[in-house]
Formats: structure tokens, C-alpha cells, sequence
């Protein structure tokens, strides 16, 4: 399937029936690094998502921490398959073209308590096989953090610690998975899984029946609604984090990803800059009902602010330009991920409970994943045979952004005489060019809503938040489209962003509006 | 390609138009007007309601109109337009670089640069109400964008946040399109914009405004479904028992607005934390000698006549400054604000010779006042001069004169405060 069937494929709202060898529920990272891998097979493979983009969830609100791994025990799977994945994201970051930069974590500390604390995780970490560890004391702490709070003593340094966009690297290990033959289905919500004789046989949509006889359940914070389709029991706790994200002018205020001392419960509150040079602040935790849309609250605002303060005081809060919130896939009564074959129905596998450090340890979940499905395959489908592709594509190309050639813009010359689109600036505050747009709208798994092209090109998420750009979006979306700008969403179906064309609501409202005037 | 001017002019709005005219008046040759929009006017062709030019023009215009009188002449003339072309660094000694369709990456070498870039809104973010983050939100200057230029009304049943001028007039015209405005909510206990509109936005369409209320929350999944909005106390808090929720699927946020001085910063140009601004001198010249701002990128005025007005202070100065025709004070008088005073523009004055001799000072008030005297304050409090004002407002921007007579004194300061008559 060309790249272009694939669009299509994604834009059809009919119901259909389908076949495939492989149905993976959930575009997160774990989705998405799933897909990747098994794309290496020569199998027929289906990603499903409910929602109109990959990495809607948890991959999208998240620190975008690639985590050293000194935190969880070796024993544990998270423990072990974050310390198995940490080294790999150079590669495959530099494969897929995602910004990854290895900055290296400060666990910070102030009292001899704290030390002690310290001293502990220094262990865990070298149990784990981590090197260069090191506690970092008095004046070296502020050479390396000028801006720390004075008071900071201690701090346990892991220079393997990175920063990473979760987002762009979960939508570009899609890209990926589709140039390599998975077909993804966006809008397409597994409704029920259809069981013969405690043998998966199907995935029951919204959009229809897809035929499979293997499942892989890596749908999130609604794994557990998913897998107990096949009676398989746990639940899922969304614990909820909220972050705030300040100008990029000030991302240089920290050097490194600063955390406190880790609580049971999180990694706390800590300040890092990202990748496209901002300020990150968060997260705090707290339990959730809900599990989709989570919600900013006042008071987690103010916990956010306050405990970021503790680490670096002077905070530019009057630079803030957003504060978001997102959830974390807990289970409570386990403290690992679950990844796992069913021992009820055949052909079933949960990747559930995938909290932090999942997106530290996608690499490594799926090959875990991957060998797991050669043994269900070989039980179940011992016909099928699992046989690495020649033609596997292991890199996208380069996408050339406007804001990476601000010094160079000698290159940028060139690539403008060649599409001029490249030339006319749709993002004034993060600088993003028409052509940026017009191809993320184009690339494997296509933007087609406001949020999407955000993500995929950054155009709405500099200071103004889209107040300048987002019409200029939505008409370049409605055009490319070829639908009506009242169609264009924010963020899927419902998310529409206007409603009348002018003129036609005072038709509807008229009489009444003139009522009101001659009083 | 190397391009070389003698001024080069960032953004074609109000302030922009109004250097190139009257620098060209003035004798300046070698003209060049960067604008990033497909045409001039910057915001006036999407603001087209009446009220412009009451000032400059002594009659009642329409901002695509007052647009429209600039745009007429300056293609009379031989300035160098170049529209759809994005500036994106300056430095201190004037180079330029810019990009737009046709040449690519342009190098742009200037004798003198005017900033005049202007403002951008302040957002639901930035201001962190808390909630969902769905479709619906909207600053009241996108949203008449949508409608104004687009063709697109983006709600129908409206809360608006904030009483700042294009709030109130969007709260209007949204009304005028069938929408239904169930309330404007001002955090403060007055207006933030401009009494007329009030009056001619709000009051005549019985939109009710409410003075100490904001929102403390916003719901919605998909798109906005209601807002929690609460009366707040004297330190801005909100007050739990006064909340109420209104059902809407549209907020319009009209909280402020901010210079966007993206471009100055890099040029190493250092900010007025108050103005958000540069700080400059009565030719509105920056720190940086030859780089000018004005307009909304240098202090957000309440009309587009005082920006016209300080445009054209700006195209006298730049032919004064490519002529050389300059004599510096020995130490510049800084003007301060005091009492009640929220900043000033200039903040600085730097020449012996003013070009006009009065020299014109605006500045914006914290709280509303009536009866109320502008006093011009030395070091020791001697009054200087005194100007009666009969109200002033926050919303509406308040100038007075420098008297001719301190100009050639040995001053070092002088503080502006309002103070009961």
C-alpha cells in the first residue's frame, strides 16, 4: 500500500471489513514503537486509533523525559527495560529525524536526609548498570546550575538523562510504520473483541469488523476497558499531571532536567527545558476519574508553581504561554508494566500499564512485545511465518524546518528556489513556513486538524498560541482538503472551530435580534 | 542579494505607514517598508467598525478607511513596498534578514531601522484559567479576524473575558451576527477600554458587563460547553460562594495586549518591564542609535490617531537623524512616573533642540480619577506644571505637554503624577 492509499484509506468514513494478520489498539508511543518493530516482519499489520491523530494521550502530556533509569529496580520490568532502552534513542532518534538531546539529570538535594536519599538511588543506578553516576556537591552544583536555589546542597548527576518531544517521536515512529506497510486507521474506537473458541478472531470498531487472530492491547489508559473484552482483569487509574510551559526564551535558564527526590508515588516536580528550547514545569499527581481530556485546575497551577520554585525561584512567570495537563496509565495495586499474553483467551497481549519511564522504555517494550507475538504465532498461527523484510525502511527523510536554519539561512535559499512555499511564513512566533504545513498535511499519517499540524510543525504553540496563524492554518487545511472551512477541527470530530458563515446565523436568529434592538 | 537603505521599516501598519509618509515628506530618500501580511493596514483592514480618525482626520472613518488614506498615498510615492516578507533578525549595526516567496532570504543593510511591529493579545494560557483545553477559545482580535476577513463566525452562544476595546466592540458585533453575548466579565472593578465603547458596544445592546467578575473555569471536551465564572475580592481572588456556571461554546478573551518585541530583543535592545516596549527618547529612538520604535510595538495605544501621530514624530526624526542635524544634552532628563502613574512615553529626553518645541509626553494611569491635576514634579517636589484633567482612565491614554522652558534647564528628572484638584 503507497503512501497515498494510506491517506485515503485514513479519510474514508465508511464502514468497511478488513483483514490483518496483526490489529495493534492505541497510537501512543507504545502503539506506535509496536507497530515500528513488527513493520520489520513480513505481516499484515493494522494500528487502530479512536482518535483523529496518534499520540492523543499520555504520549502527548508528559515531561519528555528519556529517563537514566536509576529510579525502578533491575528486577522489575520497568527497571529493566528503561536501562535497555535509554542508550538506543541516539540512533533511532537520528533514524527518524526526532530532536533528542542527552542533557543529563540532576536529582537535587538539601538536607543530609536528602543525601542519604541520594546515595540510595546512586546505588540502585549502578546495580542497574549505569554509569557515570556521580553525587555533585557545594560550588560544582552551581557551575553546572547557576540559577538553582541557593540553598540546593546535593545532587546526584546522570548525564544519560534526555529530552525528547514525545509527541513528534511517537508520530514519527508512525511515519515510519506506515512507509513500512502498517495501515492506520485514525477515529476508529475498538468497541469489542470477537472470541471462537477462547481464540481472538476479530476487533469489533466503530468503522467495523477487522478480522485478526491476533490482538496487541496497547490501548492506554483504556487498556483495562479493552482487555476485559477477553476477562482479563485490572484497572486502570489515571493519575493526573499538570505542567506549565514558559517562553523559549527561557529554556537556557536550566542546564539539565532538574528533579526533587523522588516521592513513591512520582519523580516530583521538575524544571527542564525542551527540546525547542521552552521551560518545562511539572508534573504534579493526583488521582482522576475521567480519562480523556484531563482538566488544569486551580490548585494544581499553584502546586506546579510553588514546588518548580523550590528547585530555581526566579521563574519568569510572566512569560508563561501554556499550562496543560495530562495522565499518567496507572495500576495501583502493581507497581510494573503489565506486558504480558493473556492466559484466558489465545492470541491476545497487553502492553497496560505503561506509566513512567514508558516513553524511556518504548524501544525495548517492543521487542519485548515482538518476541512475545513469535510465541503466540507459532501456537496459533503455525502457517504464518515471521520473516524479516528486505525492503525495511529504517529512516524517514529529512524534513527541514525554517526555525533549524535561522543561522544557516544560506541553505535555506536553496531549498526555497526550489518550492517557494517554503518562503511565505504562516508562524511568526515559531516560524514556520507554508510548506512545513502543506507537508505535514501530506506526510504518512496526515494532520488534519488545527492540533495536529501543531504538533507535527509547531505553527500555534510559540507565545501567541495561534492567534495569528491559527486562521492562516485553517484555511491552508480547508484548501488542501478540499472541505469546508466549518469542517476544519481543533482536535477531531466536535472540535469544529467555527460554526455559520457570516450572515447565515443572523437568519436564523433574526427576527428576535430585531426585537431586542428597538428596545 | 544585498539590499541597502537609508530606513527600512518593520511592519506596515498604522505606525509604519505613517513614517514612510512623513519621512518621504521630510525629504528621506531610499525607502523601504517590510510588511508580513498578504496587505498593509496591519489589524485596521479586520477592524471595520466606525470611530477612526475622529482625531487626525477630524472625521469619522472606519479602520479599513483611515487604512485606506495612507495606503492611497504611499503608492503615490516612491517607497518600496514589499508585502508577505517576514523579518526575522535584526542586529545593532542595522543588517536585516527577511524571507518571503519570491526572493527567498533577503540581506538588508539600512541607515536607520523603525520598529514598528505592533501588538499581539494575551492569552487563555497566559493568563492560566484553569480547565479543559477545547475548541472555542478565542482572542477577541482571531475571532474578528474569522468574521471580518474570513467570512466565518466562530461561536454562537459568547462569553466574553476582559472589557478591552476589541472585546467590547467583538461583543457587538457577534450580537449583530445572531450570536448571543450572555456576558462580558471585567476582573476589575472598571473598564478597561475606552468609555465610548461602552457606551456604544455594550450599553446599546444590553450585553451586560460585570465589574469583579472572571472565569475560574472552562468545560468542554470537545468544544467549550460552559465557563464557571465567580465574583472576585480586593486581591483578584475569586469568592467560592459567588460562583455560577453559564452554558456557552464560545469565550472571547480580550485581557490585554502585548508589544511584540521578539525582534528588538534579539537586536540586543533592552525592554520596559511596564511597557513591554523599548525604552526611547522623544524622537521615540531606541537605545540603539538609528533603531526607532513606535506604534503598538513600543506602548499600546488606546487610538490609532496617537499612533499616526507618533509615526510621523518618528519620519521627522529619522531625515533629522540621516542629516545629522542632532544636538545631544549633556546628560539626558529621565521622566518618571509617580503617583498613580503606570509609565511613560518617552522615558527619556535626550535633545536640546526639540523638533517642535513642546514635546508631547503619553502616558497611561492606574485607577480611574475625576477632577484630577497632572503634575510635572522636580527632585524636590516643586511643581514644574500643571494640567487639569476632568476624568482619567486606564483605558484611555492621557498626554500632556513638556513645558518649553525645562527643556533648557539643568534637570535630571522630572516625575508625573496625578493628583486630586
Amino acid at each position: 500500500m503507497s503512501v497515498d492509499e494510506v491517506v485515503f484509506f485514513i479519510m474514508q468514513p465508511r464502514r468497511m471489513s478488513m483483514k490483518a494478520d496483526v490489529v495493534i489498539i492505541g497510537g501512543g508511543v507504545i502503539g506506535a514503537s509496536i507497530a515500528r518493530e513488527l513493520s520489520r516482519y513480513s505481516l499484515n499489520i493494522v494500528l487502530i486509533e479512536k482518535e483523529d491523530d496518534v499520540a492523543m494521550g499520555t504520549s502527548k502530556g508528559n515531561s519528555g523525559i528519556i529517563h537514566a533509569g536509576y529510579n525502578a529496580d533491575f528486577r522489575t520490568l520497568k527497571g529493566r527495560l528503561n536501562i535497555k532502552s535509554n542508550p538506543r534513542f541516539d540512533e533511532l532518534c537520528q533514524d527518524l529525524k526526532v530532536c533528542f538531546k542527552r542533557i543529563g539529570s540532576l536529582v537535587v538535594g538539601f538536607s543530609g536526609e536528602d543525601l542519604k536519599r541520594l546515595r540510595e538511588l546512586k546505588k540502585n543506578g549502578e546495580k542497574n548498570g549505569i554509569k557515570y553516576l556521580e553525587i555533585i556537591t557545594g560550588n560544582k552544583l552551581f557551575e553546572l546550575e547557576p540559577n538553582l536555589n541557593p540553598q540546593a546542597k546535593y545532587a546526584l548527576y546522570a548525564p544519560s538523562a534526555g529530552i525528547i518531544s514525545p509527541y513528534k517521536f511517537t508520530i514519527a515512529l508512525v511515519d515510519n510504520a506506515v512507509i513500512n506497510g502498517v495501515k492506520v486507521l485514525l477515529e476508529t474506537e475498538a468497541k469489542d473483541i470477537r472470541i471462537k473458541e477462547r481464540q481472538v478472531c476479530g476487533v469489533i470498531t466503530n468503522k467495523g469488523l477487522i478480522e485478526t487472530r491476533t490482538i496487541i492491547n496497547a490501548a492506554g489508559l483504556h487498556a483495562d476497558e479493552i482487555a476485559k473484552a477477553v476477562g482479563d482483569n485490572f484497572k486502570i487509574n489515571p493519575l493526573e499531571g499538570e505542567y506549565q510551559l514558559f517562553d523559549k526564551q527561557w529554556g537556557n535558564l536550566v542546564n539539565h532536567i532538574l528533579f526533587p527526590i523522588p516521592t513513591k508515588l512520582s519523580k516530583g516536580i521538575l524544571v527542564a527545558p525542551t527540546v525547542h528550547d521552552n521551560l518545562l514545569i511539572g508534573p504534579n499527581s493526583y488521582w482522576v476519574k475521567e480519562k480523556d481530556d484531563p482538566a488544569t485546575t486551580r490548585a494544581g497551577i499553584k502546586e506546579v508553581y510553588e514546588g518548580a520554585k523550590k528547585l530555581i525561584p526566579h521563574l519568569p512567570h510572566q512569560d508563561l504561554i501554556n499550562s496543560f495537563a495530562g495522565l499518567r496509565a496507572d495500576i495501583k495495586e502493581r507497581d510494573d508494566f503489565i506486558i504480558e499474553a493473556s492466559k484466558k483467551i489465545k492470541g491476545f497481549i497487553n502492553v497496560a500499564g505503561i506509566e513512567s519511564p514508558g516513553l524511556s522504555s518504548a524501544p525495548a517494550i517492543a521487542e519485548m512485545v515482538s518476541d512475545i507475538l513469535k510465541e503466540v504465532i507459532k501456537e496459533i498461527s503455525p502457517r504464518l511465518k515471521l520473516n524479516h523484510k528486505s525492503d525495511f525502511i529504517e529512516t524517514l527523510a529529512d524534513q527541514p524546518k525554517f526555525a533549524d536554519y535561522l543561522d544557516k539561512t544560506g541553505k535555506w535559499q536553496e531549498i526555497v528556489k526550489k518550492d517557494a512555499d517554503y518562503g511565505e511564513i504562516i508562524c511568526r512566533c515559531e516560524k514556520v513556513s507554508r510548506g512545513e504545513i502543506l507537508r505535514a498535511i501530506h506526510q504518512p499519517v496526515p494532520a488534519r486538524s488545527l492540533d495536529a499540524i501543531k504538533r507535527r510543525t509547531r505553527a500555534g504553540m510559540g507565545r501567541c498560541q495561534g492567534g495569528f496563524c491559527g486562521p492562516k492554518v485553517l484555511k491552508i487545511l480547508s484548501e488542501e482538503l478540499k472541505i469546508s472551512p466549518l469542517r476544519i477541527t481543533k482536535k477531531g470530530l466536535g472540535s469544529e472551530v467555527l460554526k455559520a458563515e457570516t450572515k447565515d446565523m443572523i437568519k436564523e436568529t433574526g427576527v428576535k435580534f430585531r426585537d431586542e434592538i428597538r428596545v | 542579494m544585498k539590499l541597502e537603505y537609508d530606513l527600512v521599516i518593520i511592519g506596515g501598519g498604522p505606525a509604519g505607514l505613517a513614517v514612510a509618509l512623513e519621512a518621504e515628506k521630510n525629504g528621506v530618500e531610499n525607502i523601504l517598508l517590510l510588511e508580513r501580511d498578504k496587505y498593509l493596514g496591519g489589524i485596521l483592514p479586520q477592524c471595520i467598525h466606525n470611530g477612526f480618525g475622529l482625531q487626525y482626520f477630524k472625521e469619522e472613518l472606519t479602520g479599513p478607511e483611515y487604512a485606506e488614506r495612507f495606503i492611497a498615498k504611499l503608492n503615490d510615492n516612491q517607497i518600496d513596498v514589499k508585502t508577505e516578507t517576514m523579518v526575522i533578525n535584526i542586529t545593532p549595526d542595522k543588517q536585516i534578514i527577511a524571507i518571503n516567496r519570491d526572493n527567498g532570504l533577503l540581506h538588508i543593510q539600512a541607515k536607520t531601522v523603525v520598529l514598528t511591529m505592533g501588538c499581539r493579545e494575551r492569552t487563555r494560557e497566559a493568563i492560566a484559567i484553569p480547565g479543559n483545553r477545547p475548541a472555542g477559545i478565542f482572542t477577541a482580535g482571531t475571532a474578528q479576524r474569522y468574521i471580518n476577513i474570513e467570512g466565518y463566525i466562530p461561536g454562537r452562544e459568547v462569553v466574553v473575558l476582559g472589557s478591552g476595546d476589541i472585546g467590547m466592540i467583538m461583543a457587538r458585533r457577534m450580537t449583530l451576527e445572531g450570536a448571543r453575548v450572555k456576558a462580558v466579565l471585567e476582573i476589575m472593578p472598571f473598564s478597561t477600554g475606552l468609555i465610548r465603547n461602552k457606551v456604544q458596544c455594550l450599553d446599546d445592546f444590553n450585553i451586560p458587563l460585570k465589574f469583579n467578575h472572571t472565569i475560574t473555569r472552562i468545560e468542554g471536551k470537545k468544544r467549550v460547553e460552559r465557563v464557571t465564572v465567580a465574583q472576585v475580592d480586593k486581591n483578584l481572588q475569586a469568592i467560592p460562594e459567588t460562583k455560577e456556571e453559564i452554558d456557552c461554546d464560545t469565550i472571547l478573551l480580550s485581557v490585554g495586549l502585548i508589544p511584540e518585541n521578539e525582534l528588538t530583543r534579539e537586536a540586543g535592545i533592552k525592554l520596559d518591564p511596564v511597557t513591554g516596549g523599548p525604552r526611547v527618547n522623544e524622537n521615540r529612538e531606541t537605545e540603539v542609535e538609528g533603531i526607532f520604535a513606535c506604534g503598538n510595538v513600543l506602548h499600546v495605544h488606546d487610538l490609532a490617531d496617537f499612533v499616526t501621530e507618533e509615526g510621523e514624530i518618528v519620519g521627522r526624526a529619522v531625515d533629522k537623524y540621516l542629516k545629522d542635524k542632532r544636538k545631544y544634552r549633556p546628560q539626558s532628563i529621565k521622566i518618571i512616573p509617580g503617583v498613580n502613574i503606570t509609565y511613560v512615553v518617552p522615558q527619556h529626553i535626550d535633545f536640546i533642540v526639540p523638533e517642535r518645541k513642546k514635546i508631547k509626553i503619553f502616558m497611561r494611569v492606574k485607577k480611574p480619577a475625576e477632577r484630577v491635576r497632572i503634575n510635572l514634579l522636580d527632585d524636590k517636589g516643586r511643581v514644574l506644571g500643571s494640567y487639569k484633567k476632568r476624568i482619567v482612565t486606564p483605558g484611555e491614554m492621557v498626554s500632556v505637554y513638556l513645558p518649553e522652558a525645562l527643556l533648557d534647564d539643568k534637570l535630571k528628572n522630572i516625575t508625573i503624577s496625578v493628583k486630586r484638584d
